[in-house]
């Protein structure tokens, strides 16, 4: 017995990747997705309208993570967190832009790995500490960073906490996604353990380590070919006190 | 249960009513009553979301996406205090002003691991479904009366605060929740079900290498397209996975699971879909490049695509 599938909400997908390429802005990408979705799918509006609505309270989850730190975090900063972020590393003479994000790759990665999955993250971890630490680390030794420079920073800090996170965080047993793929594989007429889908993804998570530090390892020397100059680099080492 | 998510729901929505009514005193904003109204709109989804019949609360979000994607909604002016004066607070606190920071994730950490289970007369302390959501929200309401007791700052002034990086994040902020309703849309409208129709017409794969790499590849792409790789796995597990690589060349389907749901966030790390991850936090970090972290992450994605084939080529078949 064949149902005939309806290819015409693809339609959605085509103006999400369009929408995308033409870089107009993503809120209405995906709105406009939404609607040429629905109505290629034969949705009444009303209920095209009702099923956006309850969608969208139902993620609400989404953006609380994001705004229920701030007010901490806002003025932590106000009061100066992020420079201080930066002395602090500043004073660690070993610490190089490259090691830190290498560091917090690696813990990131074992703490999401044994469920501790909230360690870090973006709001939290990433904007307050990692990222003013990274550029900290690298203005120690070589002065005022050039704005593409920081931007490449900071986006690196972000990456590597994606980067830690997601590929540890399948290798815990109890996380969501081992019991997603264990009970989709059953009702499909395939058991396997649990314990073994944690296991085999155990290679992956360590080449997610290799490539990611690799790269974070040479990171230190592109910060070194794009900033140094040599007489002020070693006019402004000794300058930098604290 | 004693503390549930709408608990929190109500203290977001409140803050965002008063970044609202702030924004609209804020005549510094050239756009000033359309971030009000983004900003106000929001909250009262927030608050009254599941009282307000769904097809309205519909026409707020399309409302919303539109006053954001059209550019009205705007940073305004906000005071901060001189760069020397924040310094010397900076020396002044030192290492204390980590603590109420460092507490956030501790506390988060703590109440999710030790306090999951705990009832309090017959009654679950935790809804056990939102144990993490619950817990860092009560971290940050916990880390907030440390904060103001160590800068000696004011309650209004975290609001202020609060008020100045929403307005720095903007739209991205609304992004991940439109994106979660899009992806629902999808689901309702049968997206999944025609792209696993077209894998498994068009990709009854001999070869075992090409089998694995159309598995792993169909992970990456059409996780990029859905922004979520746990909306790709049934899709392509069943198009492709299933029926060929453990149907037909038997392979193990724990391995097939494990490393096709990597691949799966390869392409997570890729895509602008799964804004959460990607467009949010160029966002928080004021990057003016929204595509910043997708631009750094790929060519950490990539490289470990085809690892994971090969992996999947080497493991599978043993």
């Amino acid at each position: 017995m064949q149902e005939t599938i309806s290819y015409w909400p693809l339609l959605g997908v085509g103006v999400v990747i369009a929408g995308f390429a033409l870089r107009f802005n993503a809120l209405l990408v995906v709105t406009v997705a939404g609607l040429v979705t629905g109505l290629a799918a034969h949705m009444p509006i009303d209920a095209l309208l009702a099923s956006i609505g309850a969608g969208f309270v139902k993620s609400r989850n989404l953006p609380l993570i994001l705004i229920l730190p701030l007010p901490v975090i806002g003025l932590l900063e106000r009061h100066g967190l992020k420079e201080h972020a930066q002395n602090w590393i500043a004073r660690i003479k070993s610490a190089t832009t490259g090691r830190l994000l290498i560091v917090y790759l690696f813990v990131r990665e074992i703490t999401a790995a044994l469920g501790l999955t909230s360690l870090g993250g973006h709001p939290q971890m990433v904007r307050p500490l990692l990222a003013p630490m990274a550029e900290g680390a690298a203005e120690t030794r070589y002065g005022t960073l050039p704005e593409h420079v920081r931007h490449k920073l900071r986006a690196l800090s972000a990456a590597t906490d994606n980067v830690g996170l997601f590929f540890g965080e399948d290798i815990f047993v109890a996380f969501g996604a081992i019991m997603l793929m264990h009970t989709f594989l059953r009702e499909n007429g395939v058991d396997v353990d649990p314990l073994h889908i944690a296991m085999w993804g155990i290679p992956t998570a360590l080449a997610a380590f290799l490539i990611h530090a690799y790269r974070l390892y040479r990171l230190d020397g592109y910060l070194a070919r794009e900033l140094r100059q040599p007489a002020a680099a070693a006019n402004l080492a000794p300058c930098r006190e604290n | 249960m004693i503390l549930k998510p709408d608990y929190l729901y109500l203290l977001a929505g409140l803050i965002l009513l008063v970044v609202a009514a702030m924004s609209a005193r804020d005549a510094s904003n050239p756009r000033r009553w359309s971030s009000a109204l983004f900003w106000g709109l929001y909250g009262v989804i927030f608050l009254a979301g599941q009282l307000l019949p769904a097809a309205l609360v519909g026409v707020l979000v399309i409302v919303m996406a539109l006053l954001a994607g059209l550019g009205g909604v705007r940073a305004g002016g906000h005071s901060t205090l001189s760069d020397e004066a924040r310094a010397a607070k900076a020396r002044l606190l030192g290492n204390k002003l980590f603590l109420p920071a460092l507490a956030i994730p501790l506390v988060t950490v703590f109440c999710a691991v030790l306090l999951k289970d705990v009832h309090i007369g017959g009654l679950a302390l935790f809804d056990a479904k939102n144990v993490t959501l619950i817990s860092l929200g009560l971290a940050c309401i916990l880390a907030l009366p440390l904060c103001l007791k160590l800068t000696g700052d004011s309650g209004s002034q975290s609001l202020r605060e609060s008020r100045r990086l929403l307005q720095a994040m903007g739209w991205a902020v609304m992004l991940p929740q439109l994106l979660a309703t899009l992806g629902l849309v999808f689901t309702e409208a049968g997206v999944g079900k025609a792209i696993a129709d077209i894998t498994e017409t068009y990709l009854a794969v001999d070869n075992r290498l090409i089998a694995v790499a159309a598995y792993a590849g169909g992970m990456a792409l059409f996780t990029m397209i859905m922004g979520n790789a746990f909306a790709a796995f049934p899709v392509i597990t069943a198009g492709i996975g299933l029926p060929i690589l453990v149907g037909q060349h038997h392979g193990d389907a724990a391995v097939m699971a494990a490393i096709g749901m990597f691949s799966g966030y390869c392409g997570t790390l890729m895509t602008p879909m799964a804004a959460n991850f990607n467009i949010v936090p160029a966002a928080l970090l004021e990057l003016p490049d929204k595509n910043a972290v997708i631009k750094v992450q790929w060519q950490t994605a990539l490289p470990l695509l085809l690892v994971n084939i090969g992996l999947l080529y080497l493991f599978m078949f043993r």
